[in-house]
């Protein structure tokens, strides 16, 4: 029997070893595109090509964006409606406003246009998202709480550490 | 089974007839000599709005009263003004129309007298709404306010079978071009929210901004604030609360109701 408990925790660790080693390898939040880039180089994966927004560089670093734009804005639902904390940095007009796509005619696409900023990726990834069911996928004029664009001085230090509280929140 | 009348026995109404009426006069009034007013954009804070990045907090509770005196039959400023705001419209089925406020009238048979009065979320202190729901949507703010998280609904409406003044409508439809301080989708519920964007930004309800330029029978502020407007106000009033009776304690009373 002790044998037999003996192996059972061996066989343990060894899974919990291997679930953990990549798990840490590639938790990193920062540097985990670069296999994409590699990728898309040497022509093996046809990657989406969302359209910029304005300005030089979003509310976060670009890969920090495209890991996490969805927990960051789930925090800012909570936060904005339960809590009533009306930040704008990771409002959903923000996002909408900035990366506005101009259609044909000119106008900003809603969401039914595959053009839109979200779809490129999404319809790629094929994960659905229900934003657009309720919020405006087109930018509004009269709206006031867009990012202002001194808002968007994030540096790299300021990414990690908000991957950081994303890791330990994640646990 | 005792009968279900409470504070308004005077207005000669018990639950189910004040809410019938309700349905009949929403249903018919045409709003007439009604202003259209456009918000947003350079609107002067009312009030010092608490800092963007400070929660709400329960040393505040935001409540209306409403002054019967000032408020006239034919005038529905208020509903109009709630409609432009958060962009809510009539769909031409009157069983199912949203209705986040509404005029009512009330008639006291004996006397015949007449009383106008809107009815909208009572934003009550132990709101049955929040009781019932079963994903926690229906929930109530810090400082009072009582709204969806319609991230979380469900649309099962056990909140509007819950509510005593009728205030919570279901959206059936698919929305479009809906309002950015309001998005609203099919299959979730939806109900006047005192405005809680123009409140965290200093400004006051919409409805209140309207009537204000009409009869001037809405009064916004902080119950809890002694020297408030509305505090003042109803030291001077004699109020009353809907259905006082069921001990839900709104956030909303009624100046001179009978």
């Amino acid at each position: 029997m002790r044998f037999l408990s003996k192996l059972l925790v061996a066989v343990l660790l060894l899974v919990g070893a291997a679930i953990t080693l990549p798990g840490g390898s590639a938790g990193s939040v920062l540097g985990g595109s670069t296999a994409w880039a590699a990728d898309e180089g040497a022509g093996r994966t046809p990657v989406p090509h969302p359209a910029h927004g304005k300005g030089d560089h979003c509310v976060m670093p670009t890969e920090f964006m495209r890991r996490n734009h969805m927990l960051m804005m789930y925090a800012h639902r909570q936060d904005v409606l339960v809590e009533g904390i009306r930040t704008t940095k990771f409002n959903i007009s923000g996002c909408v406003n900035c990366h506005a796509v101009k259609g044909e005619d000119g106008q900003p696409v809603s969401f039914d246009d595959p053009k839109h900023f979200c779809r490129t990726c999404h319809t790629y990834a094929a994960v659905q998202i229900d934003c657009f069911e309720c919020h405006n996928s087109k930018p509004q004029a009269s709206d006031k709480s867009a990012a202002k664009s001194d808002d968007l001085g994030a540096d790299g230090a300021d990414a990690a550490k908000m991957a950081a509280f994303l890791r330990e929140t994640k646990k | 089974m005792s009968s279900c009348s409470g504070g308004d026995e005077k207005a000669g109404m018990d639950r189910r007839g004040l809410l019938q009426s309700a349905g009949a006069f929403a249903a018919t009034i045409l709003a007439p000599g009604v202003t259209l007013y456009a918000f947003g954009g350079g609107e002067a804070e009312a009030f010092q709005a608490r800092p963007p990045e400070e929660p709400a907090s329960s040393r505040q509770r935001w409540g209306l009263l409403i002054d019967l005196n000032k408020c006239s039959t034919g005038c529905n400023a208020c509903v109009t003004a709630c409609k432009d705001y958060n962009g809510w419209q009539d769909t031409g089925r009157a069983d199912i129309d949203p209705q986040w406020i509404r005029k009512v009238t009330l008639k006291d048979p004996q006397t015949g007298v007449e009383r106008s009065a809107p009815v909208m979320c009572q934003h009550c202190a132990s709101p049955p709404c929040v009781d019932v729901c079963p994903t926690g949507a229906s929930m109530k703010r810090a400082d009072g306010i009582v709204l969806v998280n319609k991230h979380v609904c469900i649309g099962c409406r056990y909140c509007m079978m819950a509510c005593p003044y009728k205030a919570r409508s279901f959206i059936h439809e698919d929305e479009s071009d809906q309002k950015v301080n309001n998005p609203s989708g099919k299959g979730t519920v939806e109900g006047c929210t005192l405005c809680v964007d123009r409140i965290d930004a200093g400004q006051r309800p919409a409805c209140v901004e309207a009537c204000a330029k009409e009869g001037g029978a809405l009064i916004f502020g902080d119950l809890k604030d002694p020297q408030s407007e509305i505090s003042q106000a109803l030291r001077k009033l004699p109020s009353k609360k809907l259905r006082a009776d069921l001990g839900v304690d709104p956030g909303v009373q009624y100046a001179n109701l009978t």
